[in-house]
């Protein structure tokens, strides 16, 4: 048989990819609600982070994330809670929602109460890093002001460098930074070593070889946590009375 | 099971054809994953898989290849692969696929993987061709590992995320070099290697 004739080449190139697609399609179909129900545990680990929660293994994700996080509320850009059926922020995808107009945005909040009783509320944000999305949970003191941790995640940021914003050392700086100065909303901007806001709000120290990067997580910041300015303030007055 | 044939195969990608070094093969990825010492591990482990595997099953089917799509075959196979071993790791070790999620990407356009399939996989029985995929990818580790080593080490004063520059010596003046964590360091690191390696193997030097 003649490996070169044209029609053996087409034949060959078209049962390899009929064959090859067969099978990948195959895996994917096989292996998809196995990784569904991982993906959804990680997004339970990350906000679980978020507030220096860790599961102890694996397994326990979901009863942690049950026992931690008590209420899943929607608000508007007003401050009003308009959903908090169970589920229904954790069911909010933020790439999605970000791409609708300001107004009808869905602003999702994780109410979580602590083992010492106080009580945290997670903010989720979401934005674009160097080579694709970036994202993380922000939780905050129930005086609507000071940060409690926060966590950061990234699809495909470089090792060494974007990717860094996943550890501690990036992570732990957020805790204790201030929203608001002088009643006004500044969020924490991330600026480079020795460098210092120039509007007086708080900041953290870049990661250095990552500017790009860094710089996503300031400007995702800042988008993210704006729209709930209204719902912040009320949780300010709130404790204050 | 190791004939003279297949112990070079095996061990002379390790030195005398190093795919880094002497066939100058993946130097993109050296120079994108060796920032630190961990995820350059973790590269060279799944190069190591992958080109192993690749070559065991582009030699099994390199009598049927028409020579003129070869190249595409090659590809096809590779990709395959690739997706297969990233959507088993996402169902079955997140963590461990979280971590290697930059890499996948990476190892499909890794040169060494077409250079081995294109050199010895398509004239090789498949044995041969396993064990020349495990040296090769070992060759790259050697490289990635001992570029990852400096780099981190001269530019975080860390190695595999622990601190090894003690803080004595920051306090007294002593800073990380800024410069090593960019990528030109990396091409910077891997020409001083070539030049150490080539000046030990007289054999290897030009005219």
């Amino acid at each position: 048989m003649n490996k070169n004739s044209n029609s053996y080449q087409i034949l060959y190139a078209a049962v390899m990819v009929v064959l090859v697609g067969a099978v990948l399609a195959f895996i994917y179909m096989a292996l998809k609600p196995r990784q569904d129900e991982n993906i959804a545990n990680d997004t339970r680990n990350q906000i679980l982070s978020a507030v220096h929660v860790t599961a102890p293994s694996e397994r326990d994700i979901p009863a942690t994330y049950e026992k931690y996080i008590t209420q899943d509320l929607l608000v508007d850009a007003e401050g009003n809670v308009t959903d908090s059926t169970a589920g229904c922020a954790f069911a909010v995808n933020m790439k999605k929602n970000l791409k609708r107009p300001e107004a009808e945005r869905l602003l999702p909040v994780f109410r979580c109460v602590l083992d010492d009783g106080s009580v945290k509320y997670i903010v989720p944000v979401y934005g674009a890093g160097l080579w694709g999305p970036i994202w993380g949970y922000v939780a905050l003191n129930d005086d609507g002001n000071s940060i409690f941790g926060a966590n950061f995640s990234h699809e495909s940021e470089t090792p060494g460098l974007g990717a860094r914003i996943t550890e501690a050392a990036f992570q732990s700086q957020f805790e204790n930074k201030q929203l608001y100065k002088e009643g006004e909303l500044k969020n924490v901007a991330v600026v480079k070593n020795g460098q210092k806001t120039t509007d007086g709000g708080d900041y953290v120290n870049a990661i250095s070889g990552a500017t790009i990067t860094s710089r996503g997580v300031g400007t995702m910041m800042q988008q993210c946590l704006k729209p709930y300015d209204a719902f912040f303030r009320k949780l300010q007055s709130e404790t204050e009375k | 099971m190791l004939s003279k044939k297949n112990k070079e195969a095996l061990f002379n990608p390790l030195s005398k054809d190093n795919p880094v070094l002497v066939q100058i093969l993946g130097i993109c990825s050296t120079l994108a994953v060796t920032v630190s010492l961990e995820p350059a591990i973790v590269m060279g482990i799944s190069v190591i898989a992958v080109l192993a595997f690749s070559n065991v099953i582009i030699s099994f089917i390199r009598n049927t290849i028409p020579t003129t799509i070869r190249i595409i075959v090659q590809l096809v196979v590779v990709a395959a692969l690739v997706i297969v071993v990233q959507q088993f790791l996402v169902a079955f070790d997140y963590e461990v696929s979280k971590q290697l999620s930059v890499f996948i990407g990476l190892i499909i356009t890794n040169c060494i993987l077409m250079g081995r399939l294109e050199a010895f996989a398509l004239n090789n029985k498949p044995w041969p061709s396993f064990l020349d995929g495990i040296g090769n990818g070992l060759g790259y580790m050697i490289i990635l590992v001992i570029v990852a080593f400096f780099r981190e080490l001269l530019g975080s004063g860390t190695v595999l995320g622990f601190q090894v520059i003690p803080q004595w010596c920051y306090e007294h003046g002593y800073e990380n070099n800024g410069l090593m964590i960019l990528p030109p360091m990396a091409l910077i690191t891997v020409a001083c290697i070539i030049w150490v390696h080539r000046a030990r193997n007289k054999e290897l030097q030009e005219a």
